[in-house]
């Protein structure tokens, strides 16, 4: 290959301009794969923030609204599911376990979720990591709560704190005589989870106690400056009682086969009793995320047309070099270098210089994706798995390679028009 | 070849570049085989044009171009390039040398362009046959230099060398001493022309210096009319 030996020793004979331009060809690709990287993790990370449930149910009402607000703790439901029904659907023999969710409180802009043990025990997230207690235990009485790791950061919170509860998100009728008592904080999870409170079924009833018709008994007006009404039982007493749970805005299923997954949906869709419905969150989240599409296609083209960029100073190099090479060409067509072979010089100098940058690129992003994975985990929650190369991430390199050899036709051209042009004169 | 072979043939030969003016207008032109030919001519008389034509670089408009008894005006661009690496050796005024290789890989280049050259070299291998020529051009002491390094002297022995490797039959040399002092012009002259002898090469060599006219056994004088080519043997 005595032309490939010619390109290569031409290159490393122009080291600082061959360096320079595979650098830029390298930083250009690092950053498309770097992007796609990322744009998978988001994608994987974004498409795990609940594993291993089977099925979401609650009202019938579209199905990014019931993911909204079940999984991202997003927008209020309008209405809830009956605490008869969930009974008879967690029942069902094709349901293994449940998790509740009641919704509609908040504390201080965070959201208030009622459920009970099986929130500790089922929930997953990520590939089916479960939610871990950091601190303390979970919340299992009427009057406990567990914060997730950013409430617990952002209000200063700890075990043992006393909390009141809002009703409604953001609203300012505090139920401060119902006071909670911090008894776990979860351990972080990146995931929604981290930005919610979690107390029992039991304990959203004892906070709603008295409140039929949307207003607050009197006893438990805090705000209005009156004086607390007679007849109002001490608060102590009230918190006594038994408090059952009368519904659930949500409930998370999972099913005692796989296969059935589809007919209990289908069931639950088809159900005369109550209008509720069933979700898959796999894929409804992937379809989710498909409508939040553009952004990433934005992303990508941004990458893309940084590579072109590269290209294009790939380009300019090679062409204002051609002048310096003049000399270079009349010799190898005295020595009988035909078109071919100075056509081919100077494509091959191209596509190594654009192959040379692709491989450097891939190694930058490996590199730097060793470096800042556990960073990136720890600050965003964003896991970037350190995979081999996706088939589009191929189809790029072969792509930025073949652009390489076919951008080198056009100094390879013009070189050889001048080579023709100035025959063996002496021009320098 | 014997002695009364032609090299060289030239007929009612005329060559323009592009839509420009008449450079070349030989209406004949022989060279035998194994003669030493100095030709001269003014600045601007198509010395360097002449040579390109022989060499199959370039092509000439009309007449014939017979080299080494094959016709290049019949002749593809690609089957000229080919002949070119086969039969002809071609040194440079200057600026001859290939700046990113080595002094040994710019004379075996033409052996590693050309199988059949590469076949013809007396040496069991072409960095040997280097050696030897680099020997007898009294440069083997720079075989191993970069290119930059070596004075101007030494770069038109090594562009020698490299006409010289696998013995083609036809030796080009366009005013290869015009960069050179007086005493350095003779020595190289002398160890050219010895080269040549001792490969059995027919050698075309240019200059305007029509001193060194002495030291060849026949001269061609392009004259300035762009219409000359008597052979004053
Ligand atoms: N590539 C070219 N394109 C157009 N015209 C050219 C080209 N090369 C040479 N010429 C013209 O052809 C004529 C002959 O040039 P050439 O180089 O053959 O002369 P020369 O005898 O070698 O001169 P010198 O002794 O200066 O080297 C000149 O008028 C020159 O301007
Ligand atoms: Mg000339």
């Amino acid at each position: 290959m005595l032309v490939l030996d010619l390109a290569l020793k031409s290159l490393r004979n122009r080291l600082l301009v061959t360096t320079l331009t595979v650098g830029s060809i390298a930083l250009s690709v690092a950053l498309l794969l770097g992007v796609e990287k990322i744009r998978t993790g988001m994608r994987e990370s974004f498409s795990n923030t609940i594993s291993q449930t089977d099925l979401i149910i609650g009202p019938k009402s579209g199905t990014i609204q019931l993911l909204l607000y079940s999984v991202f703790g997003m927008g209020s439901p309008t209405q809830n599911v009956s605490w008869e029904a969930y009974q008879t659907w967690a029942a069902h023999p094709a349901v293994d376990w449940t998790i509740p969710y009641s919704l509609g409180d908040s504390h201080r802009g965070f959201r208030v979720i009622g459920t009970d043990e099986n929130f500790y025990e089922r929930y997953r997230y990520r590939g089916g990591q479960p939610i871990e207690v950091a601190e303390g235990k979970p919340a299992l009485e009427v009057f406990e709560v567990a914060i997730g790791s950013q409430v617990a950061a952002e209000l200063g919170y700890d075990l043992g704190d006393q909390i009141a509860v809002t009703h409604g998100m953001g609203g300012f009728i505090t139920h401060d005589d119902t006071p909670f008592t911090i008894s776990g904080i979860l351990a972080p999870t990146f995931t929604p989870v981290d930005r919610a409170i979690y107390v029992t079924l039991e304990g959203i009833e004892a906070m709603h106690e008295g409140w039929e018709g949307g207003v607050p008994p009197a006893s438990a007006m805090s705000f209005g400056g009156g004086p607390p009404s007679d007849e109002a039982e001490p608060a102590e007493e009230r918190w006594t009682g038994d408090y059952q749970p009368t519904q659930v805005t949500a409930f998370f299923v999972g099913a005692t086969n796989r296969r059935d997954v589809l007919s209990l949906q289908r069931e639950v869709n088809v159900w005369e009793e109550e209008p509720i419905m069933a979700v898959l969150p796999g894929l409804a989240l992937s379809e989710m995320w498909n409508g939040l599409g553009y952004a990433e296609e934005g992303l990508r083209l941004v990458g893309v047309f940084v590579v072109i960029v590269g290209l294009l100073g790939m380009l300019v190099s090679l062409y204002t070099s051609l002048d310096a090479r003049r000399r270079e060409m009349a010799i190898l067509r005295a020595i009988g270098a035909g078109p071919v072979r100075i056509v081919s010089l100077l494509v091959l100098e191209s596509a190594v210089l654009a192959t040379l940058g692709a491989a450097m690129g891939v190694a930058v992003v490996y590199g730097g994706l060793s470096i800042a994975q556990p960073w990136v985990e720890s600050q965003f929650g964003l896991f970037l798995p350190i995979a081999g190369l996706a088939p589009i991430e191929w189809l790029y390199l072969g792509a930025v390679a073949g652009a390489g050899f076919l951008i080198g036709f056009v100094p390879a051209v013009k070189a050889y028009r001048t080579a023709l042009h100035d025959g063996l004169a002496v021009r320098v | 070849m014997t002695e009364t072979a032609i090299a060289v043939q030239l007929e009612d030969v005329r060559f323009s570049y592009g839509r420009g003016p008449v450079v070349i207008d030989v209406p004949s032109l022989r060279l035998e085989a194994g003669t030493r030919t100095f030709l001269h001519g003014p600045s601007g008389s198509g010395k360097t044009t002449l040579l390109g034509i022989l060499a199959g670089v370039l092509r000439a408009d009309s007449g014939a171009v017979r080299v080494l008894g094959e016709d290049l005006t019949s002749m593809s661009g690609a089957r000229r390039d080919a002949f070119r690496a086969r039969h002809i050796g071609y040194v440079f005024q200057m600026f001859n040398l290939i700046p990113y290789l080595s002094v040994l890989e710019n004379i075996i280049l033409p052996v590693r362009m050309n199988a059949e050259r590469r076949g013809r070299i007396r040496a069991s291998n072409p960095a040997e046959e280097a050696r030897r020529l680099a020997a007898a051009l009294e440069i083997d002491h720079a075989l191993g230099s970069a290119v930059g390094a070596l004075s101007v002297g030494q770069q038109q022995r090594v562009a020698a060398c490299r006409a010289l490797i696998g013995s083609p039959e036809l030796i080009i040399a366009d005013e290869p001493t015009s960069s050179l002092d007086h005493d350095r012009r003779d020595a190289f002259l002398e160890l050219l022309l010895e080269a040549c002898e001792g490969a059995g090469s027919t050698l075309v060599f240019v200059s305007h210096d029509r001193t060194l006219a002495a030291h060849f056994e026949q001269e061609v004088s392009l004259g300035e009319s762009n219409r000359a080519g008597e052979v004053a043997a």
